[in-house]
């Protein structure tokens, strides 16, 4: 029968090949030709981790460094599984849970290109919501990271799917897997506990299909643009979703690196590999991009339409103001202007337009500019909070909380306070600056001012600059 | 792929494939003819859809509108004749489902049949087909008893050669409906892919139909077969069936899309090819 035949063919050619290359073996590759191909190797962790090198786990800063141990007591399969022990807020190891696993060694790495997700099975003491977890973070250049966010952990164990955002790009990664973890309850209060993962590989599911990649969020945003400045397309909503075998939607968050980006305009934006738009000319652009020919969903558009008009530049001397953020005086040392909070959408922090310094927000609902947690700020010798605003959006109420670390002096400890004042929306006009010059007896409760450790600002508009944040008398 | 091709495959792949390798070693292809089959090699009716256009009008009718109530089934689309929605383009029937505002309806898509211009008792009827995906796609590759006017359904019979829900990619449902195991409680089958998906390629879904059995495949692999035994009352499928392929967007078996479907949804569809049985 003529399929018989077809599947003989087929056996012919494979001993053909046997044969060749049997009697081939004399020949040997040039020694021109470089291979710089990495082990395709899928497994991370078994029963102990596979190939990893004896260096591999880095512990975030500020996270308990010993979160991490092999347990031979659990295992979801085989002898054994990797334990992670998210701590108490208050452990003085280190507050929270977080590492990467990297493989040791410069220059080494595994060829993922042949897998579509990376999958584990995973529980945990209690059902809690693990903030990160993914791949691709070495502490290097970061350019593959995929993180997926908020994983759902129950106390059976269930398996776990984070798709490849484009398997084509990880030909030599180092960083198979991230995670970061803090405990339950209030910010600072946080309870611990432990989670497991076992049998953690990348894998060909063959089953990771439909992609649907996304910048900004999956919208198209038009804003206004300024000749030298740029925007980190990073902090703007970079996504890439799959379908799965379960037909559920899974949702990684990742780094332009994956992209290709498109500028309707080179003249007047340009954009990096690593997602840096920046704005050269006047003129109207749009960003597009693709991940793998995919069109992304979501757009920018950005008008350029000039020079950036500066808030007004402030004239008290500075020995009459504490500077948490001007290029006009000396700031104090702040942790950082987005501490990125769990609940929080806000994107950006600091940036510079023209070789000056300013903080952008967009997708704002809240956010916080951290004074550093170990010394806050004295401000009694203070009576006012200053701030410039500027928004392209229609005005919304605009609430600034001062926080109060309470006598301990640290976030935390149960003295906190949290003080509101609502800027009316009133106050605020679309494209001129808010000078906000606020008294702090507005801030009614606010009685020690010695030891204030946030600023939190809340509002219902999505894009937002701020510049010329200080206390002054 | 001609007929032989198709029909040895069915039986090969693991064990078929090393039997044929110990063949080829030890005795070198002497094949036993002495099993008795049923054979389906003989071509009644095929589409390829090789003429750019509406599909072939002395093979095909539409069914247009919403019928009773969904056609029975709480569907949500209203099914037209229109290039947006059914259309042959490159050697492939396209069943679109729009997202769109359409008299009275939310969702738009199509509907084929084969009744009054073909229809056959007994053989094999199968089609090659790229599904899509998303909660609230319901294609089907189905047959209705050609009697359906003079006796109600289910007493006509109903051969459900593929059904599928987006929301679950890899699962493939086989079913019959008859008097007495209809709608809710068909006899069926589901068939589950194993590392693959039937959104991702193209995938063959067939019936080999004899007087003793229903034979379900996807492929190469025979997953399920009904026999009158199986039916849980009067077995109806002693009679011509005539053939539908369409689209529904929503209803009783897939439920209503919801904000994660993505529109358009299109069904492709390489061939559709009948043979008689030779029993």
């Amino acid at each position: 029968m003529k399929n018989r035949n077809y599947i003989y063919s087929k056996i012919i050619v494979l001993s053909g090949l046997l044969f060749i290359s049997t009697v081939s073996c004399e020949r040997e590759f040039s020694e021109d030709v470089a291979f710089a191909t990495f082990p395709d190797t899928g497994e991370i962790f078994t029963d102990l981790p596979i190939g990893m090198g004896s260096d591999f786990y880095f512990p975030y800063g500020g996270s308990k460094p010993t979160a991490w141990t092999v347990d031979g007591e659990n295992s979801y399969k085989g002898s054994a599984s990797m334990r992670f022990d998210v701590p108490n807020a208050d452990d003085l190891e280190g507050g929270y849970a977080g590492a990467i696993f990297r493989i040791d060694g410069a220059g080494s790495g595994r060829d993922l290109s042949g897998f579509d997700a990376l999958t584990f099975w995973a529980k945990a003491s209690i059902a809690v919501t693990i903030a990160e977890v993914g791949f691709g973070e070495d502490f290097g250049e970061n350019k593959y990271l995929t993180t997926l966010p908020n994983l759902d952990l129950t106390t059976n164990w269930i398996k776990y799917i984070i798709p490849i955002p484009d398997a084509s790009k990880l030909i030599q990664e180092r960083g198979m897997l991230r995670y970061a973890a803090s405990g339950i309850g209030e910010a600072g209060l946080e309870v611990g506990y432990s989670f497991w993962i076992d049998e953690l590989r990348f894998e060909k599911l063959g089953t990771i299909a439909q992609p649907q990649p996304a910048i900004i969020n999956g919208e198209d945003v038009i804003e206004p643009g300024f000749v030298d400045s740029e925007i980190n397309l990073y902090e703007r909503g970079l996504t890439q979703t799959f379908n799965l075998a379960s037909g559920v939607n899974q949702t990684v968050n990742i780094t332009p690196s994956y992209f290709t980006f498109n500028s309707s305009d080179i003249e007047v934006a340009r954009v990096s590999e690593l997602g840096i738009v920046s704005i050269l000319g006047n003129g109207n652009v749009t960003i597009t991009a693709m991940i793998g020919g995919v069109k992304a969903a979501g757009s920018l558009t950005l008008e350029v339409g000039g020079d950036f008009e500066f808030a007004p530049t402030p004239t008290l001397p500075q020995s009459d103001v504490i500077s948490l953020f001007s290029d006009t005086y000396t700031n104090v040392f702040v942790d950082n202007h987005n501490p990125y909070w769990e609940g929080s959408t806000t994107l950006g922090e600091e940036t510079t337009i023209s070789g000056q310094n300013i903080i952008s927000y967009t997708e704002l609902n809240y956010v916080a500019t951290v004074v550093t947690t170990t010394t806050p700020v004295n401000a009694s010798n203070m009576t006012h909070i200053h701030l410039d605003l500027l928004t392209p959006d229609a005005p919304a109420n605009f609430i600034i909380k001062i926080k109060d670390f309470g006598d301990d002096g640290v976030d935390g400890g149960g003295d906190d306070l949290e003080i509101a004042y609502t800027v009316p929306s009133s106050q605020i006009t679309t494209d001129e600056w808010a000078v906000l010059d606020i008294p702090l007896s507005n801030f009614s409760g606010l009685n020690n001012k010695s030891n204030i450790g946030f600023i939190i600002i809340e509002s219902g508009i999505n894009t937002i600059y701020i510049d010329n944040i200080y206390y002054h008398k | 792929m001609n007929i032989t091709n198709i029909y040895q495959s069915k039986y090969s792949i693991s064990i078929g494939l090393l039997f044929a390798m110990t063949m080829f070693v030890v005795s070198s292809c002497n094949n036993s003819e002495t099993q008795t089959v049923a054979n389906f090699t003989e071509i009644s009716m095929q589409d390829e859809f090789d003429t750019n256009g509406a599909p072939d009008g002395t093979l095909w009718n539409y069914n247009i509108g919403t019928g009773d109530n969904g056609w029975g089934n709480n569907e949500l689309q209203y099914y037209t004749d229109r290039s947006e929605n059914i259309t042959v383009q490159s050697g492939m029937l396209l069943i679109t489902a729009e997202k769109e505002d359409y008299e009275g309806s939310v969702y738009t898509s199509a509907r084929i049949l084969t009744k009054g211009k073909f229809k056959q008792q007994y053989g094999r009827f199968e089609a090659r087909i790229k599904l899509p995906y998303g909660k609230g796609m319901w294609p089907a590759f189905w047959l209705l008893g050609s009697n359906i006017d003079t006796v109600p359904w289910p007493g006509c019979g109903e051969i459900d050669i593929m059904e599928y829900k987006g929301q679950e990619p890899t699962t493939l449902h086989g079913s019959i409906h008859g008097p007495g195991y209809s709608g809710a409680t068909p006899v069926t089958k589901t068939y589950m892919l194993e590392n693959d998906r039937f959104d991702t390629g193209f995938h063959v879904f067939g019936i080999e139909w004899t007087p003793d059995y229903i034979n379900y495949y996807v492929d190469d692999v025979l997953y399920n077969q009904i026999t009158p035994a199986d039916a849980d009352g009067q077995w109806v499928f002693d009679q011509p069936f005539y053939i539908l392929i369409n689209l529904a967007v929503g209803g009783s078996f897939a439920g209503a899309p919801n904000e994660e479907t993505v529109f358009p949804q299109t069904m492709l569809v390489d061939y559709i090819r009948v043979y008689k049985s030779n029993q």
